[in-house]
């Protein structure tokens, strides 16, 4: 499931963000990919559409690197 | 020619933490919050479950039914505001005075109570007609034309919006036009109603409103919490006032404003110091005689301490001997109206010497270490203040005010 969703981020990233596949690495950082914080708000927001899930604003927050965010999408999926 | 002064004579308020002035004002000296449960949206639709909503609110016991079927409820309590600002400062707004009197009015969104209707009507209810008057309802310029229309008030008369920054924007502008000759005096402010749906589940997208409450300065803050209101101030020259024997309550010396052009939501320091610096120069503030900031403060980790950071840059030493609190801990961020609240109690504050306390506060944040008036308000000399707005869209607008000491 977390390639799953490793996948689904990736391809948000490089689709709405314009990033270069090559450079959306597990452990990239948001912000060395020239996201912010909204761009991060945004996906996520899309991610919990995708999958059908919740993530409370105190989490989000602690989204900083792709690692972080696909293991928190992971926790709201199997809950 | 001397600069012509300008002069508070009259304030006026309804929020969540009073629907008056006096009663505002009590709630704050006493640290009461207003925030809680909203009850004008099903909450168990909303991730965030409070709010700063104005409870125990009759529009009947203020406006007749034909009045009524004009106005969206952000132009009711704009329309409030006024007549108490009007009732106190007993200024001659009609008739003679009118055309050299203006109304500014502060606003993000307008009559989003009224829209949000027409929506529903339409999409939820299959309605095919809408309320005739949903169009002067829901135009984001009616507080300020009711606001004309009542009192025949016929200067200039507009509306500002600047998302969280309106209303300071809209007092700055007053002050302006009154300073330089084009008004003799003004009622402006703004107020908000954002507790609808659309509105409450777009700042749910946005992630930044609290679960909790709103702790400004605290290092456990999670977040804003919306409220909402209105305040007006009436505002005249100081020959105007002292010619008809009124009660001044505060001068008005500076404003000044700036854009960030950074980013559309994140604040940028850089912006805020320069509308805070712009303020002082305008009014000719000596730096060290700055005793309170009421602060933008929204609760949020990233504009708390950025503005604890501009603070500190713009007055060096004497940061540490400035008061800053954060209202919105009680009545809630009122957005395009929350800089009307909040000139309000900045002019309580400086009347009456006492500094309104930031409440809920729980833990120390070593970014937000100056005095941040914790939990009680406590007496200080206030000789100067400052009431800081820092939008989104990167919009800054900050007023000064001075203790009026009769000369």
């Amino acid at each position: 499931m977390s390639d799953e969703v490793f996948d689904k981020i990736k391809e948000l990233i490089v689709t709405k963000k314009g990033v270069e596949a090559e450079k959306v690495n597990i452990d990239s950082s948001f912000e060395e990919l020239g996201m912010d914080s909204l761009d991060a708000v945004e996906l996520v927001a899309d991610m919990e559409e995708i999958f059908d899930v919740n993530i409370p604003n105190t989490e989000l927050q602690n989204f900083k690197t792709i690692r972080q965010a696909v293991e928190g999408l992971q926790r709201a999926i199997s809950q | 020619m001397p600069e012509r002064r300008v002069v508070v004579t009259g304030t006026g308020v309804i929020s969540a933490i009073g629907h008056n002035t006096e009663q505002f004002w009590n709630s704050i000296i006493n640290c009461q919050s207003g925030i809680g449960p909203y009850e004008a949206v099903d909450s168990s639709l909303v991730r965030f479950k409070n709010g700063g909503e104005v409870k125990n609110y009759d529009p009947a016991a203020y406006f007749e039914p034909k009045e009524l079927d004009l106005m969206d409820r952000f132009a009711q309590f704009a329309l409030i505001a006024a007549k108490e600002a009007v009732k106190q400062s007993g200024m001659d707004c009609a008739q003679d005075n009118g055309t050299r009197t203006a109304v500014i009015c502060g606003t993000s969104i307008g009559g989003v109570v009224s829209q949000e209707k027409t929506y529903t009507d339409l999409y939820r209810d299959n309605k095919t007609r809408v309320h005739p008057l949903s169009i002067p309802r829901t135009m984001p310029n009616s507080a300020a034309s009711n606001i004309s229309m009542q009192f025949g008030i016929t200067g200039p008369v507009y509306t500002i919006s600047t998302a969280c920054a309106s209303s300071n924007h809209a007092i700055g502008n007053a002050f302006w036009l009154i300073r330089n000759g084009i008004c003799d005096r003004a009622l402006a402010g703004g107020s908000e109603t954002p507790f609808t749906y659309t509105f409450l589940k777009s700042w749910e997208a946005i992630r930044v409103v609290a679960q909790d409450t709103c702790r400004p300065f605290s290092k456990n803050r999670q977040g804003m919490i919306l409220g909402e209101g209105g305040g007006m101030l009436a505002m005249e020259t100081l020959e105007s006032a002292q010619q008809r024997g009124a009660v001044i309550l505060a001068e008005i010396v500076g404003f000044g404003m700036s854009s960030d052009a950074s980013h559309i939501t994140k604040p940028d320091q850089v912006g805020a110091e320069r509308a805070i610096r712009l303020a002082l120069e305008d009014g000719k503030v000596p730096l060290g005689e700055v005793d309170y900031i009421n602060a933008h403060g929204t609760g949020t980790q990233v504009n708390d301490s950025m503005e604890i950071g501009a603070i500190k840059n713009v007055f060096g030493d004497h940061a540490q001997n400035i008061s800053v609190s954060s209202t919105k801990s009680m009545h809630g961020h009122c957005l395009g109206g929350t800089s009307a609240v909040e000139a309000v109690a900045t002019v309580m504050a400086t009347l009456n010497d006492i500094l309104p306390p930031t409440a809920n506060y729980q833990e120390q944040d070593p970014e937000c270490d100056l005095d941040v008036v914790p939990n009680a308000s406590r007496p200080k000399k206030i000789r100067y203040s400052l009431s800081n707005s820092f939008a989104f869209g990167g919009l800054n607008a900050v007023i000064a005010f001075k203790k009026w000491e009769g000369i």
